[in-house]
């Protein structure tokens, strides 16, 4: 039955999903693909539950045993509740409680969340900038291909490459978009696009026609 | 289970999978007829969609029956899923963890399914070595099936015992809280070994370097274009597209299986085709109705 159920499943979703594209949206069938995405916001709502219970658990464990970075993990769990407990209350109980503005939620959400995403989001110039010292070193003929496409692309997106490309004979910028970006560039991006879209396609197949297994942990 | 009582489901299942098909087809046509009759009911400007679909399922079907015939197929080698069980040998030696990321997306994306699909595979592998693994999750829907995936390896290799549900584990919702965590992690307890394989996005190149940063071997492996040079410059072996799609099959060796990846290929290489042809016939000034043919709508 935990096999069987879930193959039934996957075959009956699979089919219906694939028709509901050769469908009107406004038919029965057709609309199919947008009601399951509200099924699985639904279910997906129910399962945070779960989620809520695994990082408590863990955490916890790691506090209570006092383990390396139990510190951090007592953070974590204080944050956890000191967001969700308020956001939770309702509003009509204190200004402070529920999700709207002024609230602790929303306090939270704009003055700790919010820039500790984007501080994250910021360090990432720095991981590029030592990738591509990593990537850009000329140790073959590819590689040193790589190095000059690269940094002469680079200069081009940068308002002091734009001037230096102006300064020269002949329409670089043009070149380098019809050849390089619109050309090379393309072509192989869109070769991995329809080679990735085909694996896609078989896989889904595979699962809808209960041959693979693997993503139920079987075969 | 009761699977093992049935087992010519699967069977019928392809047997009549066309005749499905097109009774499921006639059903709802006839439904949404019942309830739409003013209206357009088939989307005729996407037959060319549907005549691609019925072409891929053909040859995948064939292929497949060829490989349960026991005919041979040569599939090319993917050093990436050669290196996996030597990069989780490396972890089991050394004694440190191995870090497994089935990428930040959901559960309805289909390269978080192929990313939990070799979850399976690599977890048997560190339950035989009894080398300790970690999951950590962004979405509670892949928490769910991860910790069935990773339960039912550990099962099926006889280490029950040495299952632990925390092995998967929910992080944080929030795409950089669930980074942060990751990299500490890794800075922290220096996994051997990391596993990438799903849908990343910007933090792939955040992830991979903290990695490497960490002394750790990695292996990468999505179907995103955008993302690809940050785990080709960052990582040990990179699996690109569709090779993310062909690991489950792959790892497997199950003649059915690998049935599916010759489909596809023999699928590429009609599409090869079909771009040379469309190359001439637009150089010729003659092709736009070949074009038109292949329109999206």
């Amino acid at each position: 039955m935990k096999t069987t159920v879930p193959i039934i499943v996957a075959f009956v979703a699979g089919v219906a999903l694939v028709l509901a594209f050769f469908f009107d949206q406004r038919t029965l069938i057709g609309s199919l693909s947008q009601e399951l995405r509200i099924w699985l916001s639904i279910v997906g709502g129910f399962t945070l539950l779960l989620g809520v219970v695994s990082i408590t658990r863990v955490n916890f464990a790691a506090v209570r045993q006092r383990k390396e970075g139990w510190f951090y993990k007592l953070i974590t769990l204080i944050s956890i509740f000191a967001m969700a407990i308020p956001a939770l209350l309702p509003s009509s109980w204190s200004p402070l409680f529920g999700r709207q503005s002024g609230s602790i939620y929303d306090w939270l959400f704009l003055y700790m969340d919010a820039p500790m995403m984007a501080t994250m989001f910021a360090t990432l110039a720095f991981y590029i900038a030592s990738a591509a010292y990593r990537a850009f070193r000329a140790r073959s003929p590819e590689s040193t291909l790589l190095l000059v496409t690269a940094t002469v692309i680079m200069l081009w997106r940068v308002p002091m490459g734009e001037w230096l490309f102006e300064q020269l004979p002949g329409d670089i910028p043009f070149f380098l978009n019809t050849y390089i970006m619109n050309g090379i560039n393309m072509a192989v991006q869109r070769g991995i696009i329809i080679g990735a879209a085909l694996g896609a396609a078989s896989m889904s197949l595979r699962i809808i026609l209960g041959i693979e297994r693997t993503y139920m942990g079987k075969g | 289970m009761v699977y093992s009582l049935v087992p010519k489901l699967r069977l019928y299942i392809r047997r009549y999978y066309y005749l499905a098909l097109f009774w499921t087809i006639s059903l709802l046509s006839e439904t949404a007829l019942a309830q739409e009759t003013e209206r357009a009911i088939f989307r005729t400007d996407r037959i060319n969609a549907l005549i691609l679909v019925l072409v891929f399922s053909t040859v995948v079907i064939i292929y497949t029956r060829w490989a349960r015939q026991g005919k041979t197929l040569f599939l090319r080698k993917i050093p990436g899923l050669e290196a996996v069980e030597e990069a989780v040998g490396r972890a089991t030696e050394m004694g440190r963890p191995v870090l497994y990321i089935p990428g930040i997306s959901e559960l309805d994306e289909i390269e978080t399914i192929a990313g939990i699909s070799i979850l399976g595979r690599v977890a048997k592998i560190t339950a035989q070595y009894d080398t300790p693994l970690t999951v950590p999750v962004r979405y509670p829907l892949v928490l769910a099936a991860g910790q069935e995936v990773v339960e039912q390896a550990y099962i099926e290799v006889g280490k029950k015992d040495s299952y632990d549900k925390d092995i998967v584990r929910y992080v944080a919702g929030e795409q950089f809280a669930f980074t942060a965590h990751v990299n500490g992690y890794m800075m922290r307890e220096r996994p051997a070994t990391n596993i990438y394989m799903g849908a990343f996005f910007a933090e792939s190149l955040l992830l991979a370097e903290t990695g490497n940063a960490a002394g750790s071997i990695q292996i990468a492996g999505t179907a995103r274009p955008e993302q690809l040079p940050f785990f080709i410059a960052a990582c040990d072996y990179t699996l690109m597209g569709e090779e993310l799609y062909a690991a489950s099959a792959y790892l497997s060796h199950e003649p059915i299986m690998l049935g599916g990846l010759k489909g596809q290929d023999f699928v590429k290489m009609l599409i090869v085709f079909a771009i040379i042809l469309g190359v001439i016939l637009t150089t010729a000034g003659v092709g736009q109705w070949y074009i038109d043919l292949f329109r999206a709508v």
